[in-house]
């Protein structure tokens, strides 16, 4: 299935999504990878507020190159979301519904996925400045000690991305290599 | 005779080549992605084929880099014996030029000056420099910006005189199937066989970023054909999401070893394989 979807992603509009949808996102979510992972982590171990409202929130998981002068953003590909494996269950148990990255995720991710009707979306590795067209606005939130790993809040226009988990449980990686396996 | 090359030079030539190949890819990486457009059985995947030619193109004419993870600097240099460097040190002239040419670039800076305590140099300094001593009176310089989604996966095997060229290709195969989708696939693979443990991971860089040496046994040439044909029977294929590219290139190295030992490295490379090598 191919189709547009509204940001943010609610638990109703994540229960829709299928394993192998190509979707493409129109709206406002967010940009963290490592570092800001740590620190958010380590705010929720602390008991104190965090820095972004994490309800029905999207984290794409990206750290862009610089942007040109009159660019929103430099190029801006997914980033392997395995790093973020350590992280990723807290943050949904606490409200957040998506997450952008490719590769791999733990069953402990993919578990939460489904206790909290999220779902993890792959967008195409090595395809950063395609994917960078489709970034309309972006603005750091804080952290911008981080560089390129500041939390950043991004509006996208048609952004594709392809549903790898979903919250039945399905995994398109476990599935997809088998059927090409000569 | 002594020819003298004022390091200035070196520093320049790095700055120009860290930009260029973040902007365009080498035409033979182009043209096997183009191939496997052509031969990729998946929908999806050839679709994601199409997408990543024209992430190219974007690259090239828009000039935002062909990837966000502009990679740490791997600089090769091969000096001629008979070069007598001036000016500021080579190496000190070296990180001029990837720190130059990663601001002038528009380039990420991915490096954190330690790798424990992590604090971003905000230059993309210092960049991993190999060097090495031939003969004549030029500097060959390489350059080979590394990106860490695949970095990640590669792998080092020490594997027993016993194992022999199966325990290579095990090996091979093993590491590009934990690779999976988080190297970026379609992938480039480096292959270093024999040597020490460092030797075979600098010869598994090596086999992506240079051109592949013109005298070497035939039995790295068949390995190279037979696991590129295995490795695109794994079925992972564009981006993870199945098909029949998983690899555009196997390249393969070796050198003499011990009798004790076979080491195996396997460098993995996505098809973003930068790479650019000028003569001074």
């Amino acid at each position: 299935m191919e189709y547009k979807m509204t940001l943010p992603i609610t638990a109703e509009k994540a229960k829709t999504l299928e394993a192998g949808d190509y979707v493409y996102l129109t709206g406002e979510l967010y940009v963290a990878r490592d570092a800001a992972h740590k620190r958010l982590y380590e705010l929720i171990a602390e008991g104190k507020e965090l820095p972004i409202d994490l309800t029905d929130a999207t984290i794409y998981y990206m750290g862009p190159s610089p942007a040109r002068e009159g660019r929103p953003i430099g190029s801006a590909g997914p980033t392997t979301a395995s790093r973020m494996d350590k992280y990723a269950p807290t943050l949904l148990d606490l409200g957040q519904k998506a997450m952008i990255g490719k590769g791999k995720r733990t069953k402990e991710v993919l578990d939460a996925i489904v206790r909290n009707d999220g779902v993890y979306f792959a967008a195409v590795g090595g395809a950063g400045a395609l994917l960078s067209k489709c970034i309309v606005k972006s603005e750091i939130v804080c952290y911008e000690d981080l560089g390129a790993e500041a939390i950043r809040r991004i509006t996208v226009e048609d952004f594709p991305v392809i549903v790898v988990a979903d919250c039945k449980g399905n995994n398109l990686y476990a599935i997809a290599a088998e059927k090409y396996k000569k | 005779m002594i020819r003298e090359i004022d390091t200035k030079e070196i520093a320049e030539a790095i700055k120009d080549m860290c930009i260029a190949v973040n902007y365009k890819l080498s035409p033979d990486m182009e043209e096997k992605l183009s191939t496997a457009k052509e031969t990729e059985v998946a929908p999806l995947g050839k679709k994601i084929i199409g997408q990543l030619l024209e992430n190219l193109e974007i690259a090239e004419t828009e000039q935002i880099p062909i990837c966000q993870d502009t990679g740490m600097a791997v600089v090769f240099l091969e000096v001629g014996q008979d070069v007598h460097f001036t000016g500021e040190p080579i190496e000190d002239a070296v990180n001029a030029g990837v720190r130059a040419g990663y601001e002038e670039g528009y380039l990420r800076k991915s490096v954190v000056g330690d790798p424990i305590l992590r604090v971003n140099t905000k230059d993309n300094t210092p960049a991993v420099i190999h060097y090495s001593i031939v003969p004549g009176s030029n500097v060959k310089i390489t350059v080979g910006p590394k990106g860490f989604g695949s970095e990640n996966m590669s792998r080092v095997f020490m594997l027993k005189p016993a194992d022999g060229i199966e325990g290579v290709k095990n090996a091979i195969l093993t590491a590009v199937s934990d690779a999976g989708p988080n190297a970026c696939p379609p992938m480039v693979i480096g292959v270093g066989v024999g040597g020490t443990f460092e030797k075979a991971a600098i010869m598994a860089k090596e086999a992506l970023v240079k051109h592949p040496e013109e005298d070497r046994p035939q039995w790295t040439k068949d390995l190279e054909e037979e696991m590129l044909e295995r490795i695109n029977g794994l079925g992972i294929g564009p981006g993870g999401l199945g098909g029949s590219t998983t690899a555009l290139a196997v390249n393969v190295r070796s050198f003499a070893t011990h009798i004790a030992g076979l080491p195996v490295a396997v460098n993995i490379c996505c098809h973003v394989n930068r790479h650019m090598e000028r003569t001074i």
